[in-house]
């Protein structure tokens, strides 16, 4: 089963949930976490893991080759992102703008733009005890995070297929890199804070999810601050609240310094113990 | 006119209160534009008008039309996002995942493919009380392009900056380091990172710092929750001092910052004393070194 771990707004508690969750889901047997922030991965800070693996993520961008060229300029009208122009007397390729569809290279009559690899960034895989913890992070200036969760889902998928919970660290927000972190969950957790902001984005959040039909529950963050709109909004639409985490400077504490906060707060453990058990119960129970 | 970024790297670390606070000091000599286009949440504070309103579209979007199609099956195999997938001999191309490139379109012996405009979210112009004004926007659900709508919303603030011969243009930026967050950066004056005392928070201000100091531009530097922990907060410190990053303030770990949002004002309108103080002298700042 793969739940994706997401939010909207920032800061909420995703990697709090999802780092923790791992931790006590390896007590009793194999997990896999997947860090899909690729912009700022910051899941591993929890873990002191071994690397066991790692790899180049690369994107397929057109190469120039400038000996078979005839400046037709065929390559710069088929390419719907400006990523290729004609300029004078060569023809000048912009990675950054490239969607790597392949239209120049394949459209070219004279095959003067075959594709090459170029480095987005790294893959890391680590391990301690029965967690699995995968991350890709971009290199800086790189813009494109889609490919490199993309490739990151994939490469758990296929290495650890036997294992019963992939979790998903999602980045915030509610575009395209969220699209592609809950596609292929089947279960989304949304964690989200009892203020204006978390309710706003939440809702967002909860927009985005549903385009996939995706079966969500929310964690309240932070409980004892701000209002009850958010749980009135659950209500209304019908999303099962898995969890209330109260609002604790000791949490934060913990947090800031890179500790498992279950590990020292005995009811954090049972409120995790919760959320697990009401998603084996959604999943099953036909939802 | 200046142009002053307001990111973090890591998300929830404050930046739309102190985006909110320093537009609620600069009162009508700025234009606040919120960048965090797929999350934004400066209107909960500001509580803009929606004054004026536009569609925005972005990129192209394919379709099949399936009278004309002849079933060849061209289409999905040049489609690396596979986005046409064919069912009982009938092919479609599914939305969320379509990139717009077109190859499909180009390609397509009959024809039968149609690209269209895709309305990616909408952008409005709006007056807010504190005698400015504010662009803002929505990216549509499943939208692609967050980038684009973050350059169209700085490129409008900048504008109305002209027109209103306000000194500044504010803008709340979105986490992460990635396409939205590059596209704010550009033509920036000053960047204001607004960091937390966690390792994350450290974490990911270096990274988005290596990304600003990509583009040349000066920053400065606000530590929120700052009393959460010692350590840390001595590590950012640490960090800041060897980069050159001026230190801006220190803001306390305050339940008045969520009272600020559950009221939907700014920190500044519901605060007297400390953090009011500390907020006006880090916009002084601000404003000093962005001169």
């Amino acid at each position: 089963m793969k739940i994706a771990i997401a939010s909207g707004k920032g800061g909420t508690g995703k990697t709090t949930l999802s780092t923790n969750l791992a931790a006590l889901i390896a007590e009793s047997e194999e997990v896999v976490l997947a860090d899909l922030d690729v912009e700022e991965p910051n899941s591993g800070l929890f873990f002191k893991a071994e690397t066991v693996h790692e790899e180049i993520n690369v994107k397929a961008i057109p190469y120039w080759d400038e000996s078979k060229c005839t400046l037709c300029g065929i390559c710069a009208r088929v390419c719907n992102f400006h990523a290729i122009i004609r300029l004078g007397p060569s023809i000048v390729v912009f990675p950054e703008l490239c969607h790597s569809c392949y239209a120049c290279s394949e459209l070219c009559p004279e095959a003067a733009l075959p594709i090459i690899q170029k480095r987005t960034g790294i893959l890391s895989e680590f391990q301690t005890g029965n967690l699995h913890f995968i991350e890709s992070r971009l290199d800086i200036g790189e813009e494109q995070a889609v490919p490199a969760i993309a490739k990151t889902k994939k490469f758990a998928a296929q290495k650890y297929s036997g294992v019963r919970i992939t979790l998903f660290d999602s980045p915030p927000g509610t575009s395209c890199p969220v699209m592609e972190t809950v596609r292929d969950a089947d279960f989304v957790l949304l964690v989200t804070e009892p203020t204006p902001f978390g309710l706003h984005d939440l809702s967002l959040a909860v927009d985005t999810v549903r385009v996939f039909e995706k079966t969500i529950g929310v964690v309240i963050n932070r409980y004892g601050t701000g209002n009850d709109d958010v749980a009135e909004y659950c209500r209304r639409e019908q999303i099962p609240v898995l969890a209330r985490i109260p609002d604790s400077r000791r949490i934060a504490e913990l947090y800031s310094a890179g500790k498992l906060i279950y590990k020292e707060i005995p009811e954090i453990r049972n409120i995790l113990e919760g959320i697990l058990d009401a998603i084996t119960e959604i999943t099953e129970g036909g939802g | 006119m200046k142009e002053i970024v307001v990111i973090s790297g890591k998300g929830g670390t404050g930046k739309t209160s102190v985006t909110a606070s320093f537009s609620y000091l600069g009162g009508s000599s700025v234009v606040t534009a919120d960048c965090d286009v797929d999350a934004a949440d400066l209107h909960l504070l500001l509580k803009p008008d929606f004054g004026y309103s536009e569609d925005f579209y972005s990129g192209e979007i394919s379709s099949i039309d399936q009278p004309g199609c002849i079933r060849c099956g061209k289409c999905a195999d040049v489609c690396r996002f596979d986005a046409i997938t064919v069912k009982n001999g009938i092919y479609r191309i599914d939305p969320l995942r379509c990139e717009g490139c077109g190859y499909c379109a180009r390609i397509c012996p009959p024809k039968a493919i149609i690209n269209k405009e895709r309305k990616a979210g909408k952008w409005q112009i709006s007056h807010i009380r504190t005698g400015g004004k504010m662009v803002h926007a929505r990216l549509g659900i499943g939208a692609d392009n967050s980038g684009k709508l973050v350059a169209k919303v700085k490129n409008e603030a900048r504008e109305l900056a002209l027109e209103e011969r306000a000194e500044y243009v504010i803008v709340d930026g979105s986490p992460g380091v990635g396409c939205p967050v590059v596209s704010s950066l550009s033509g920036a004056s000053f960047v204001v990172l607004v960091t937390e005392p966690s390792v994350s928070g450290l974490h990911d201000l270096k990274r988005v710092y290596e990304l600003v100091k990509k583009f040349h531009i000066k920053a400065g530097c606000i530590i929120n929750k700052a009393d959460i922990n010692p350590g840390q907060h001595q590590k950012i410190m640490d960090f800041v001092a060897e980069e050159g990053i001026p230190h801006l303030a220190d803001l306390p770990y305050d339940e008045r910052f969520t009272k600020a949002i559950i009221e939907g004002k700014t920190i500044i309108e519901i605060s007297t004393g400390n953090l009011e103080d500390r907020l006006t002298k880090c916009w002084e700042k601000v404003r000093r070194l962005t001169n």
